[in-house]
């Protein structure tokens, strides 16, 4: 069973390298040398979508894509900051900005949709919106979450009412400002695109020559401050880079999902790297292919929004990272925890065996030898259940340490015997290691010695023997000191 | 009650006669500091010259503002009043001739980085804006992390080593800067016997060297021990100077003998008067 699931494990690791830069195109390509010119199918359409040769969607497709690749670079000094809650205030505070530049624009008599001029009126309250949360911050003792929650709801509510009031007033017509809180890529045109790739690039650039900084800013603050850095002035510049970010997003994403578009690439990229400059590349690669798969599926299906669509390729790629992420991943850790108990429960079926034959044997006047044991021996001298014992047994059987454990007795296998007795020889050394140059009493090494032993190395093996002197098995500290508290 | 209330609204007096004591060329002065948390002092007039070659050791008990007197000193946290010099000079001036070890807990070691990139920080003032990392400063701190005896953990993510390892990593970083004085806030907090071990010949090995180390210290057994200076610290100095002079029973027990000191009443009546 266990096996089965470690082989399913391995594959659908491999397999999914693959999934994403060959199945999909594969499956296209197939099909669209099959189509005729008569209708174009689904497939086809998807193909032509996603490689960019439909013009009227490749705008939005390349703009979500390039969008993708620099929020999830800035994403993941957001993440690792721990200002996550700071991207959702800033978004949810641009609202007014949108209301409050179309009122502006249209009382100055220009076009009061001009993007430019809605996207610098949504910075402005952004901004502000960030503002309010540090001062709420600082000059109170609220803490940073209640502050980002308050701004964040105050500034949308006002964002509400001030679209509201906009769309009452007669004159040019407001319709479509709504569209900035869930986003509509479908409405991008060509000077849009140039916007956004702009910015993203320049985000891209500045976050890259950064790094070191922001690194330093994430991790030590204090330690960075200490030495100089304007820990301050490096926080605004990070804070603008999201701003940017977030503002141009709008357009596409929407202020209520570009937190996520932020958020959810860089904690899937920690899946899978310990190492920052690779979950970098990851985060921008997973934001990107969020953003062109998203953006595409909801070109061909037009009744989906890009936003919703994209936020949900990027949640499905988070969780299957969280499952199979090769250095977090939720499987990846409970196997070596699983494999660990394994190996524990095994080593200790072995020396409790190997402890029984030695009774035996010393009973005799012998020295341990391979001797069949019975299985109750086994059950008595553990406080093991003999459901867990059969278990135990299996898995040394699996390992071939055991010859045969279907009867009442068990037999060691030669190999098994060998293995046996190292494993209680290391016991032995770690135990008397610890009571002589630990000064543990002897009464409560088992435990301490039990919970190294099977961690010990080679090396950590022959420098016991070297300390402590000793070529053969030694008997048992507990032995002995029983020995002699029956002289004493 | 009253008197100490009337000194503290007016300080001046006693600034200006202790100025005349201070030597110019003393590693850290710090002059007539007042900390003060939300309008509650923390430390109270500290005064204090810092001979050089020293290891010190500051001791006193929880909230006595042993790492407040660092932070103060890096300029991590406000001063209410006071002045701090490093070799005659304002701190800002003589940054590269400071070492810093902030406390392991400061941080989040779940961070993705390396030992190496760890101690790579250290460097960054040197690096210079926009700069990348090289070759010979991971060399430089490389080189760092084999003085506290893990260079092989080198490539080790930060999460994967246990405490004393992590606190070594710090030490690494504060080696590699290279600094005359270092501060080291609790760098004995739940380490290791090996660690503490190593610590402690580092420690020495930096004196054998001329530099200057103040290390706020917790365990009282140890300080005859390690350092051959000392500063009992509770709010307000108790007591500064050579180990065997200052370190008495009776200066223990001003320092520790119960904390709700009479300074700390003061303290707490003077937010009150404020605020009211």
């Amino acid at each position: 069973m266990i096996r089965l699931v470690q082989l399913t494990f391995r594959t659908t690791r491999r397999i999914s390298g693959f999934a994403f830069t060959l199945f999909v195109p594969l499956l296209c390509h197939a099909e669209s040398t099959v189509t005729n010119d008569q209708e174009p199918s689904l497939w086809h359409i998807l193909y032509r979508v996603f490689t960019f040769q439909d013009y009227n969607t490749s705008l939005v497709v390349a703009s979500t894509l390039i969008l993708g690749l620099a929020s999830g670079l800035i994403g993941c000094f957001l993440l690792l900051r721990k200002r996550s809650l700071m991207g959702d205030a800033l978004s949810h505070a641009c609202l007014p900005g949108i209301g409050l530049a179309f009122i502006v624009m249209t009382a100055l008599g220009f076009n009061g949709k001009s993007l430019p001029g809605l996207l610098l009126g949504a910075t402005i309250t952004g901004v502000l919106g960030v503002l309010a949360v540090l001062v709420v911050r600082n000059t109170s003792r609220i803490k940073d979450d209640a502050a980002m929650g308050i701004v964040l709801s105050v500034f949308f509510g006002a964002g509400v009412a001030i679209l509201k009031m906009v769309e009452d007033t007669p004159g040019q017509s407001a319709a479509g400002l709504e569209s900035f809180i869930y986003g509509r890529a479908a409405s991008m045109v060509f000077s849009d695109f140039i916007l956004v790739s702009i910015v993203a690039v320049a985000v891209l650039i500045c976050s890259l020559i950064l790094l070191k900084e922001f690194t330093l800013l994430c991790f030590d603050e204090g330690f960075g401050r200490s030495q100089g850095w304007p820990i301050h002035r490096l926080d605004v510049i990070m804070l603008a880079l999201v701003a940017a970010i977030t503002v141009v997003g709008l357009q596409a994403v929407g202020l209520i999902l570009i937190i996520a578009f932020l958020i959810t690439p860089a904690a899937a990229a920690r899946f899978w790297t310990n190492d920052l400059r690779w979950m970098l590349f990851g985060s921008a690669v997973i934001g990107g292919v969020s953003g062109w798969i998203g953006a595409s599926v909801s070109a061909v299906l037009s009744k989906l929004a890009a936003g919703p669509v994209i936020v949900l390729i990027a949640a499905s790629i988070f969780i299957f990272s969280m499952v199979f992420g090769r250095s977090r991943g939720v499987l990846r850790r409970s196997f070596s925890l699983h494999r660990l108990k394994q190996k524990v429960g095994r080593q200790h079926l072995l020396r409790a065996v190997f402890e029984i034959q030695e009774d035996l044997c010393d009973a005799q006047g012998k020295p341990p030898a391979n001797i069949p044991v019975s299985f109750d021996a086994v059950l008595r001298h553990r406080t093991w259940s003999p459901k867990r014992v059969r278990a135990l047994l299996r898995l040394a059987r699996r390992e071939d340490h055991i010859e045969d454990s279907a009867s009442e007795t068990i037999r060691l296998s030669e190999p098994g015997f060998g293995e046996a007795a190292r494993i209680t020889r290391n016991h032995r050394l770690w135990e008397i290691f610890l009571i002589t140059h630990a000064d543990i009493a002897a009464s409560h090494v088992d435990r301490d010695a039990d919970s190294v032993e099977h961690v010990l190395s080679a090396d950590m093996v022959r420098e016991l023997e070297e300390h402590l002197d000793m070529q053969t098995i030694p008997q048992s500290p507990h032995q002995i000191r029983q020995q002699q508290e029956a002289r004493a | 009650m009253p008197k100490l209330l009337k000194t503290s609204d007016n300080p001046k007096p006693d600034n200006r006669l202790a100025e005349d004591d201070h030597s110019p060329s003393a590693p850290l002065s710090i002059h007539d500091l007042t900390v003060a948390y939300h309008r509650k002092p923390v430390l109270w007039d500290i005064d204090l010259d810092i001979p050089e070659g020293k290891l010190v050791g500051i001791v006193g008990p929880n909230g006595a503002g042993k790492s407040t007197l660092i932070k103060a000193c890096l300029d991590l946290v406000p001063t209410a009043s006071g002045l701090v010099q490093v070799y005659g000079e304002p701190y800002k001036k003589q940054r590269s001739l400071v070492g810093y070890v902030p406390q392991r807990e400061s941080v989040d070691w779940d961070f993705p980085v390396s030992a190496l990139d760890v101690v790579a920080m250290g460097l960054y003032r040197d690096i210079g804006w926009f700069h990348m990392v090289l070759r010979k400063h991971k060399d430089i701190a490389r080189a760092a992390l084999e003085r506290v005896g893990i260079g092989h953990l080198a490539d080790r993510q930060i999460s994967q080593l246990s405490g004393g390892q992590q606190q070594r990593v710090f030490l690494a970083r504060a080696l590699a800067q290279d600094a005359t004085l270092y501060f080291m806030d609790e760098p004995f907090a739940a380490v290791d016997a090996a660690t503490e071990r190593a610590i402690v010949t580092l420690l020495k090995d930096l004196k054998t060297q001329g530099k200057t180390t103040l290390v706020v210290h917790h365990d009282l057994a140890t300080v005859t021990q390690y350092f051959d200076w000392v500063i009992l610290l509770n709010m307000r100095v108790v007591a500064a100077g050579p180990t065997e002079d200052v370190f008495t029973a009776e200066n223990l027990h001003k320092t520790y003998g119960g904390k709700l000191t009479l300074l700390a009443e003061a303290g707490h009546a003077l937010s009150q008067i404020k605020r009211q």
